[in-house]
This record gives C-alpha cells, sequence and structure tokens, in this order.
C-alpha cells in the first residue's frame, strides 16, 4: 500500500479533500516556521572567511572532531546501558522500591547539564572536597584529574539517559506482557526473549531517545565547557565569540546539520523496512514480572545508583548550599519568576505538542520523499548550539519585521518590533527548539499504531478529523505526555532563546540561574537551580499518574 | 473525560496568555499619541547588557529615582546582544549598550552600533586610555588582571613579571584559565602590542610548558586549585580574588602587581555607549555621564569590586587593602584590534 491516505480520500465526498489539505497545509505552515532559522543558516556560505577557516583546520578542527565522536559514541553506548535497563525494570518488573524508582528515575531530566557539571566537578576534582579527604588520609600521591573524557561522558550521560528512560519505557508500558509471553510458549529464554522480542519492538523509541540524548550532546556549550573538553560546537563559538564572525559560525553550524541528517538516514537504513504493531493499548502493570532474591535486590541497587548519581547526589548540593546562605537570593520577585516559566513552559508545551502531533500525522498520511524530508528536517534542529539557533529564530522574526515596519511606514504608524521581544515569537522559538524532544515520542507512538485501526473508522464512514481527533488521539495519550513533559522541562531549563528574546521584564528561574552563574556565583544560583528542580515535580506526577493506568 | 478537562484548561490558559501578550503591545502601540498630549509622560530608556543584572539594577533603580526618567534592561551575553542590536537597525528599542571587555567595545564600536557621544563631562571624567578615539564608547569600571600566589609555598619576592611566569622557576606551579575567556585574550593582545608576535608566542608557550594541571573554566576554580596544592600561582581578574577574601579574610592566597618596573597591570574595561538608533540619545547620554561621576561611579565599580574609571572617585575599603600599582597606559582599545591575533596565537601555541 503506497499511503494510508489514498483510502480514505477514495471513501469520501469532495469536500474532504480540503479537509485533508487542512492536515498538509497545517503542517507545511509548521514546518515553514520551523526551518526557516536553518534556511538562515544554511544560507550563510555566501562568502568565506578563508584565513578562518585554514585557522581552525590547522589548529583545531582534527582534535575537535576526534573529542565529539569520542564523545558521542561514549554517551551513545552509555545512555542506552543506563535507560534501556532501567525502562525494562521498572515497566515490566516487580521489586522493592519499584513504585518509587519508576518515577523519580525522570527527575534527573530537571537537572540543567552545565549544573551538573560544576557539581560533580567540584565535589569529585583535585580541590573538591572527595580527594581532600584522601589527600588527608591516604598522602599527596593520590591525585586523579576529574576533567579528562570519561568524566564527561559520565556527567552527560547520567543527565541525558531520562530521554531513552522515558520513551523505552511507555515503549515497554504499551508492548505489554503478550508478546514476551508469545515468546517464551515459543520456548525463548527470557533473556533472549528480551533480546528477540521487547528489545526490537522498542528500538524505535530508543533510537528516538538516543538521538535525542546526542542531538543534545552535540549542542552542549554549558557542561563541556565546565571541563573545558573541546567538541565541534568549541569551535562554532570560537568562531563567533572568538573571532566575531557569524558567518563562519554559522557554516560551522549547517556542517553540524549536516553530520546529523546523515547519522539518522543511515540509521533509517539499517533499520529497514521492519515495523511493529501493537493491536491493542498494552496492559501495562498487569502481569508484571515478579524478581525475587538477589535478582530483586540487584534491580533494586541499580536503580538506587543511578539515581543516586543523577539526582540525590546534584539536588544534595543545591540544597546544601542554600542552606549555606543561598537562601539570601529569596524575594518576592520569586513569585514572578516561578509564574513566568510555568507559563512560558507550559504554552510551549502545548504548542510544542500539538505542532509535533500534526507534523507526525502529515509524515504518515503522505509517504512521499519531500514529506519525510521535510518532517526530518524539522527536527534536527535540537542539534545546533543554542545560542545559534536563538539567533538563527531571531533573525527570522526580524525579517517579518522588516516587513511590517514597511506596513507601519505606509500607514504612518511608528516603526516598532512587533515579533521580536514579544511573547509570541518566544513561543514559536520555544517550538522551533524543541519540536525535535516532542516529535520522538508522538511519532514513535503513531508508528505503533497498525494502519487498519484507522482504515477500519474510515470505512466505518469517520471524517479524517474524526479519525485524527477520536482514533489516533487517545491511542496517542502516553506518548503525547511525554512529549509535553519532556519540552516542559527542557522549556524550563532553556536560556538562550529565553535570554535574548524575552519581553522586558519577563525574567525565568533560568535567567536568574544564568545572571549568577556567567559571573561564576554558582553557589548563589541553587535558589533558582532547586526551584527549576521543584516545579518539574509537577507534570512529572501528571505525566506518572495518567500513563499507570 | 479527566484528561478532557486538563487539556481545555490547558488550551484555554494558553489562549488567554496569546492574548494577554498581544494586549500589551497594543497597549505600548497606542501610547506615543498619549504622550503627545500629556507633557509629562515619564521617559523610558532601554539597555541591553551583558553586565549581570545585580550590578546594574541597584544604579537603574537609583538614576530612576533621582531623575524619573525610567529604565528598562534585558542581560544576556555580549555576542546574541550585538547580533540582536545588528539585526533590529533602525527597529532597535535599546538606547545603550553596556559590555565587559574592552575586546567587546572595540567590536561594537567597529560594527557600527554606536553613534559617537560628545560630552564634556565623559572628557574630563573618563581618562582618554580608557575610551574610545572616535568617542563611540567610554570605560565605566577598570578591572585589573593579576598574579595570584599561594602565601604558603610562594614568596612574593619569587614573582616579578606576566612574562617570568613562562621561565623554568615555575614548572608545573603555574594555573591559568581557558583561553576562551575574553581576559586572557586581551591580555596578550597587549603583550603582542608589547613584544610582537613572535616572542610573545614563546611567552605563551613558555606558560603552557609550566602548567600544573589542564586550564580551568574559571578564575575561582583556579584560585580554590591553588589553595589546595595544585598549583602555586595564576592569573586572574582582582574581584573573584576580592570575593574569596570576603568570605575567607585569612584566605592563603594573596595578590601580586607585576611589571611595576616595566608596562604595568594589564587592565581591562567595562564601559557602555548610546547605540546607533537610540529613541533617547540625551536621556541615555545623561545615564551614562551619571554613571561616570560621584556616587554612581563608586556604586558601578564597588558592586563588584572593581576599580573606578574616575581617578576622582574612592576606591571600595577592601579593594583599596590591594595596594596601590602601576596600571599599564595603553589604550585599551588594543584589546579588540588584536584579539584575533591573539586567538590564533594562542591556538597554535596550545593553550586551550
Amino acid at each position: 500500500m503506497s499511503g494510508a491516505a489514498v483510502p480514505y480520500s477514495q471513501l469520501q465526498k469532495p469536500n474532504l479533500l480540503q479537509r485533508v489539505g487542512l492536515l498538509r497545509a497545517c503542517a507545511l505552515a509548521m514546518a515553514l516556521v520551523v526551518c526557516a532559522p536553518l534556511l538562515i543558516i544554511a544560507l550563510s556560505w555566501g562568502d568565506i572567511e578563508l584565513h578562518i577557516w585554514v585557522h581552525l583546520v590547522q589548529t583545531q578542527l582534527g582534535r575537535l572532531l576526534g573529542n565529539t565522536l569520542v564523545l558521542v559514541i561514549g554517551v551513545g553506548v552509555s545512555v542506552v546501558l543506563l535507560g534501556v535497563p532501567l525502562a525494562w525494570l521498572t515497566a515490566t518488573c516487580e521489586f522493592p522500591g519499584r513504585k518509587l524508582f519508576d518515577v523519580v528515575l525522570m527527575l534527573p531530566l530537571a537537572v540543567p547539564a552545565y549544573v551538573m557539571a560544576f557539581v560533580m566537578v567540584g565535589l569529585l576534582d583535585y580541590a573538591g572536597p572527595v580527594q581532600t579527604v584522601l589527600r588527608e588520609w591516604f598522602g599527596n600521591s593520590v591525585s586523579f584529574s576529574f576533567r579528562g573524557t570519561g568524566a564527561v561522558i559520565m556527567v552527560m550521560s547520567l543527565v541525558l539517559y531520562p530521554y531513552v528512560y522515558m520513551l523505552a519505557r511507555s515503549a515497554f508500558l504499551s508492548q505489554g506482557r503478550e508478546p514476551i509471553e508469545a515468546a517464551r510458549i515459543l520456548g525463548f529464554g527470557s533473556i533472549k526473549a528480551f533480546f528477540k522480542v521487547s528489545l526490537p519492538m522498542a528500538r524505535p523509541a530508543i533510537v528516538a531517545g538516543v538521538s535525542l540524548a546526542l542531538m543534545e550532546t552535540l549542542a552542549d556549550f554549558g557542561a563541556v565547557a565546565v571541563f573545558n573538553y573541546d567538541t565541534f560546537t568549541t569551535a562554532i563559538y570560537k568562531a563567533w565569540y572568538g573571532f566575531f564572525d557569524m558567518r563562519t559560525a554559522a557554516q560551522l553550524a549547517s556542517l553540524l546539520l549536516l553530520i546529523v541528517l546523515s547519522g539518522l538516514f543511515l540509521e533509517r537504513k539499517g533499520r529497514g523496512k521492519a515495523q511493529y504493531y501493537q493491536n491493542s493499548r498494552g496492559h501495562a502493570g498487569k502481569g508484571r514480572m515478579e524478581l525475587h532474591g538477589r535478582k530483586a535486590w540487584l534491580a533494586t541497587a541499580f536503580c538506587a545508583l543511578v539515581f543516586a548519581l543523577a539526582f540525590v547526589i546534584p539536588v544534595g548540593q543545591l540544597a546544601y548550599w542554600i542552606i549555606n546562605g543561598a537562601w539570601k537570593d529569596w524575594d518576592t520577585r520569586y513569585f514572578d519568576l516561578v509564574g513566568h516559566t510555568l507559563y512560558l513552559a507550559g504554552s510551549a508545551a502545548v504548542i510544542t505538542v500539538f505542532a509535533a502531533f500534526v507534523l507526525a500525522l502529515y509524515k504518515r498520511s503522505y509517504k512521499s520523499p519531500f514529506s519525510q524530508s521535510l518532517v526530518r528536517l524539522s527536527t534536527v534542529g535540537y542539534a545546533l548550539p543554542g545560542s545559534v539557533l536563538a539567533v538563527g529564530i531571531l533573525l527570522s522574526f526580524n525579517w517579518l519585521d522588516e516587513w511590517a515596519a514597511m506596513v507601519q511606514q505606509t500607514m504612518g504608524l511608528k516603526v516598532q518590533p512587533v515579533f521580536v521581544g514579544g511573547v509570541l515569537a518566544l513561543l514559536l522559538a520555544y517550538a522551533t527548539r524543541f519540536l525535535a524532544a516532542a516529535f520522538g515520542p508522538v511519532e514513535t507512538s503513531l508508528d505503533r499504531i497498525k494502519p487498519s485501526i484507522p482504515e477500519a473508522a474510515a470505512i466505518l464512514g469517520a471524517q479524517p478529523r474524526e479519525i485524527a481527533l477520536k482514533v489516533y488521539l487517545p491511542m496517542l495519550t502516553p506518548g503525547m505526555l511525554t512529549a509535553a513533559l519532556l519540552v516542559f522541562v527542557d522549556v524550563m531549563k532553556e536560556m538562550p532563546a529565553t535570554l535574548l528574546m524575552r519581553p522586558f521584564g519577563w525574567d525565568t528561574l533560568a535567567v536568574r540561574i544564568y545572571e549568577m552563574t556567567s559571573e561564576g556565583l554558582w553557589q548563589q544560583a541553587a535558589l533558582p537551580g532547586l526551584s527549576i528542580v521543584l516545579v518539574g515535580l509537577i507534570p512529572v506526577m501528571i505525566l506518572v499518574r495518567r500513563s499507570a493506568h | 473525560m479527566k484528561s478532557r478537562v486538563i487539556s481545555w484548561l490547558l488550551m484555554s490558559a494558553v489562549g488567554a496568555g496569546l492574548l494577554a501578550g498581544c494586549g500589551d503591545k497594543s497597549e505600548q502601540e497606542q501610547q506615543p499619541p498619549h504622550a503627545e498630549v500629556q507633557v509629562s509622560e515619564p521617559v523610558e530608556i532601554v539597555v541591553y547588557s551583558s553586565r549581570k543584572e545585580h550590578l546594574i539594577k541597584p544604579l537603574f533603580d537609583k538614576f530612576s529615582g533621582e531623575t524619573g526618567i525610567k529604565v528598562s534592561y534585558i542581560t544576556d551575553g555580549e555576542g546574541p546582544l550585538m547580533a540582536r542590536l545588528e539585526a533590529e537597525k533602525e527597529r532597535t528599542p535599546a538606547d545603550i549598550f553596556i559590555t565587559v571587555d574592552a575586546g567587546n567595545l572595540w567590536q561594537a564600536a567597529n560594527r557600527n552600533l554606536f553613534q559617537p557621544l560628545q560630552s564634556e563631562i565623559l572628557e574630563q571624567n573618563v581618562p582618554a586610555h580608557y575610551q574610545d578615539s572616535e568617542n563611540r564608547w567610554f570605560g565605566l569600571s577598570v578591572r585589573a588582571r593579576t598574579i595570584v600566589y599561594s602565601t604558603e609555598r610562594v614568596k612574593p619576592e619569587e614573582l616579578s613579571t606576566y612574562e617570568n611566569l613562562s621561565t623554568e622557576d615555575w614548572d608545573g606551579r603555574l594555573c591559568l584559565r581557558t583561553s576562551k575567556k575574553v581576559y586572557n585574550q586581551s591580555l596578550v593582545a597587549t603583550l603582542i602590542e608589547r613584544h610582537g608576535v613572535e616572542r610573545t608566542e614563546q611567552l605563551v608557550k613558555g606558560w603552557v610548558d609550566n602548567l600544573a594541571t589542564e586550564v580551568f573554566p574559571n578564575d575561582t576554580s583556579l584560585m580554590e586549585a591553588i589553595l589546595a596544592g595544585q598549583c602555586d600561582v595564576g592569573v586572574v581578574n582582582t574581584y573573584y580574588f576580592g570575593r574569596l577574601q570576603k568570605e575567607n579574610p585569612d584566605i592563603a592566597l594573596a595578590l601580586f602587581w607585576p611589571n611595576q618596573e616595566s608596562s604595568g597591570v594589564h587592565v581591562n574595561v567595562s564601559g557602555a555607549g548610546i547605540t546607533k538608533h537610540a529613541k533617547h540619545p540625551k536621556e541615555a547620554q545623561q545615564l551614562i555621564e551619571w554613571l561616570a561621576q560621584g556616587e554612581a561611579q563608586a556604586m558601578f565599580a564597588g558592586l563588584n569590586m572593581e576599580f573606578p574609571v574616575n581617578p576622582e572617585v574612592p576606591v571600595d575599603e577592601l579593594v583599596k587593602s590591594w595596594g596601590e600599582f602601576k596600571a599599564d597606559d595603553l589604550n585599551v582599545e588594543v584589546a579588540g584590534r588584536r584579539q584575533v591575533e591573539a586567538i590564533k596565537l594562542m591556538d597554535r601555541a596550545g593553550y586551550r
């Protein structure tokens, strides 16, 4: 079958084509908004600042590409080794503390990567308390550096594994027990059943989670800067902030996009044409595998260890700093900061998830190479360093402002920006930046829906809009909730776009963190840092409540 | 059912918010006609600043209290703010751009983001080598980048100059901050101006050879490493040292003023200029002039334990306790002019 949309439109009366057109029009409009900044970045190749390129190639790029490759492989492997087993354990097994870990293992998502990096280096490097105590006990010969490659990979993985955990978790939950029971009846051992049945079925979700984690790794500057670990992003910032050459920075950024696109393309090829559908919503939580004895305690210990490293230690350090004086930062402005943060994160989550839903549906309904590439392109901006993408977004809204200014001029009005510096532009900027985070979970849950289900609805006379709202939407709820949570938490932590495009006075908790940390006042950033984590608990709770039944 | 209620609530919240956002806009748009009618309508000036909120807000509040001129601001890094100014052109709401480091100020002037500012007051209060030669920006506070040493393991007699830190005496005893920080780029830029590229490259290579450990992401962690015994000397901005000293007056670190027989201590400025397309250049000038003198100038420097740019203005008590020193009197513009050269040189020398 060439496309799922064809049968519906053949079944329906003429005015239906308009409705089908509505989906396409919506999707194209959204893709346009999201791709415009990428286009601006890609169009930077007009002329080339040769002396900077020569210098970068001669002194930097080889080392930086090597570093980036090592980091991407290291983080990629680690987030799978952390995220998948944790998701499998909490989604399909029963062991002491399972209910608690099911919830709290998502929490590290709310810990910004640079905070984690700073806390870990502060605790574990030479001048930190751990090594100081070790030197007191064993003498000065005991010293190790916690700023090498291994340390960067560890810190990034602890912050990024929740992407894999959450997507794999919802995949395992929706699989239910039936497939694995069928495999067991056919004579597979439990381990073989996992590798032959559960894992392949969850592969799209795991890949989506890993891609998010890796794109964020590529985009990161704050955390790697704490380690002075130079990646490709370092070159982008060197060109921009050091050589003040935005053009070369944009050229480097477009190369980064090209690399990411090829990576995603290769993965698609590797997956082949295999499709895995579920028959119905799985019976999550029913018939969990009971773990006993040593196995059960190992599971508990594994979950506890990851949770302790990724959440208890950084949050404990923040709490310690607050008790030690950072509480002085508290004043009534915090109500505003929290209010703005919640408002922006909530609104952006709704807009972004809606956009992801429309684009995913469009991609499924129109299987042309154009639609596939367009949607793919809409979601790779996530790999760009935040400030670069933020400027790209700013420039695209600024372009609209230029047109608005012409209108204002001809109408004799005062010329002033309409979009830049407004709330709407900021929300659309978030949607642009985090569409990938919403798209992953929405698409993977959409892919699990058998085409025969909407087809049956169509044969029974349902209109496409009804199919979208009454068939797809309910089946997608868990995926969309996961998407909303990811976007909500990402927006709370987001700095570059917020800083550059916020309306006057619209400071958020992340802005407050920036004001402190950019001046090296890390300890005083503890209060807004902890506030982000606490506010992040709200959507996590909602998600867990909703996905439990 | 419940989910539908939740989603309706969310949707209506967003809708309301968008409307409110638009509402704000249209209110602003309607303001100008009013302004013509009511003569007493307060002027509002807008500042883009890469100097952080806690260092500027107290001053803006004070200025508004004294003059009735309202000051709005956004803070961000200098790169994004300059990109925004460049994009907004004549539509920009910004009247003033405040940034740190002469390298950044030079860059903003070079990209034509400032307009020249003719002011007797500023000429009188800001020394010539702390301002742009075409009056497009003026320094408002001075920061010194100097040597810090462990009082337990280093005698001040051992220290002399920045150049001396590249000799074998300091093998395995030196800590530096990353070369990505503009402060170090400016320091190397002035060295190039004095010694030329070849000699400076040798000096920087000497520093790199003497490093006790990888370079640090910030000055504070560098000083903590000296305290912990990982190295003995480093190069930092004085106010970072001041913060540590304020927390712990008996700290086992001290500042040393190098190059007193020769060029003087490397200094830099934070400063401000009026944007090319400022809507309120008169009030903007009033604010910058106000910041350059009297109590406001003392506060501008004192809030961050920097040195006032205005020699008439008293220095903060703690800052005073570090002693007097001869500062480099090279025009700070050099930092901007030679920044690209400096970065390339440090990359070649393996200073990361």
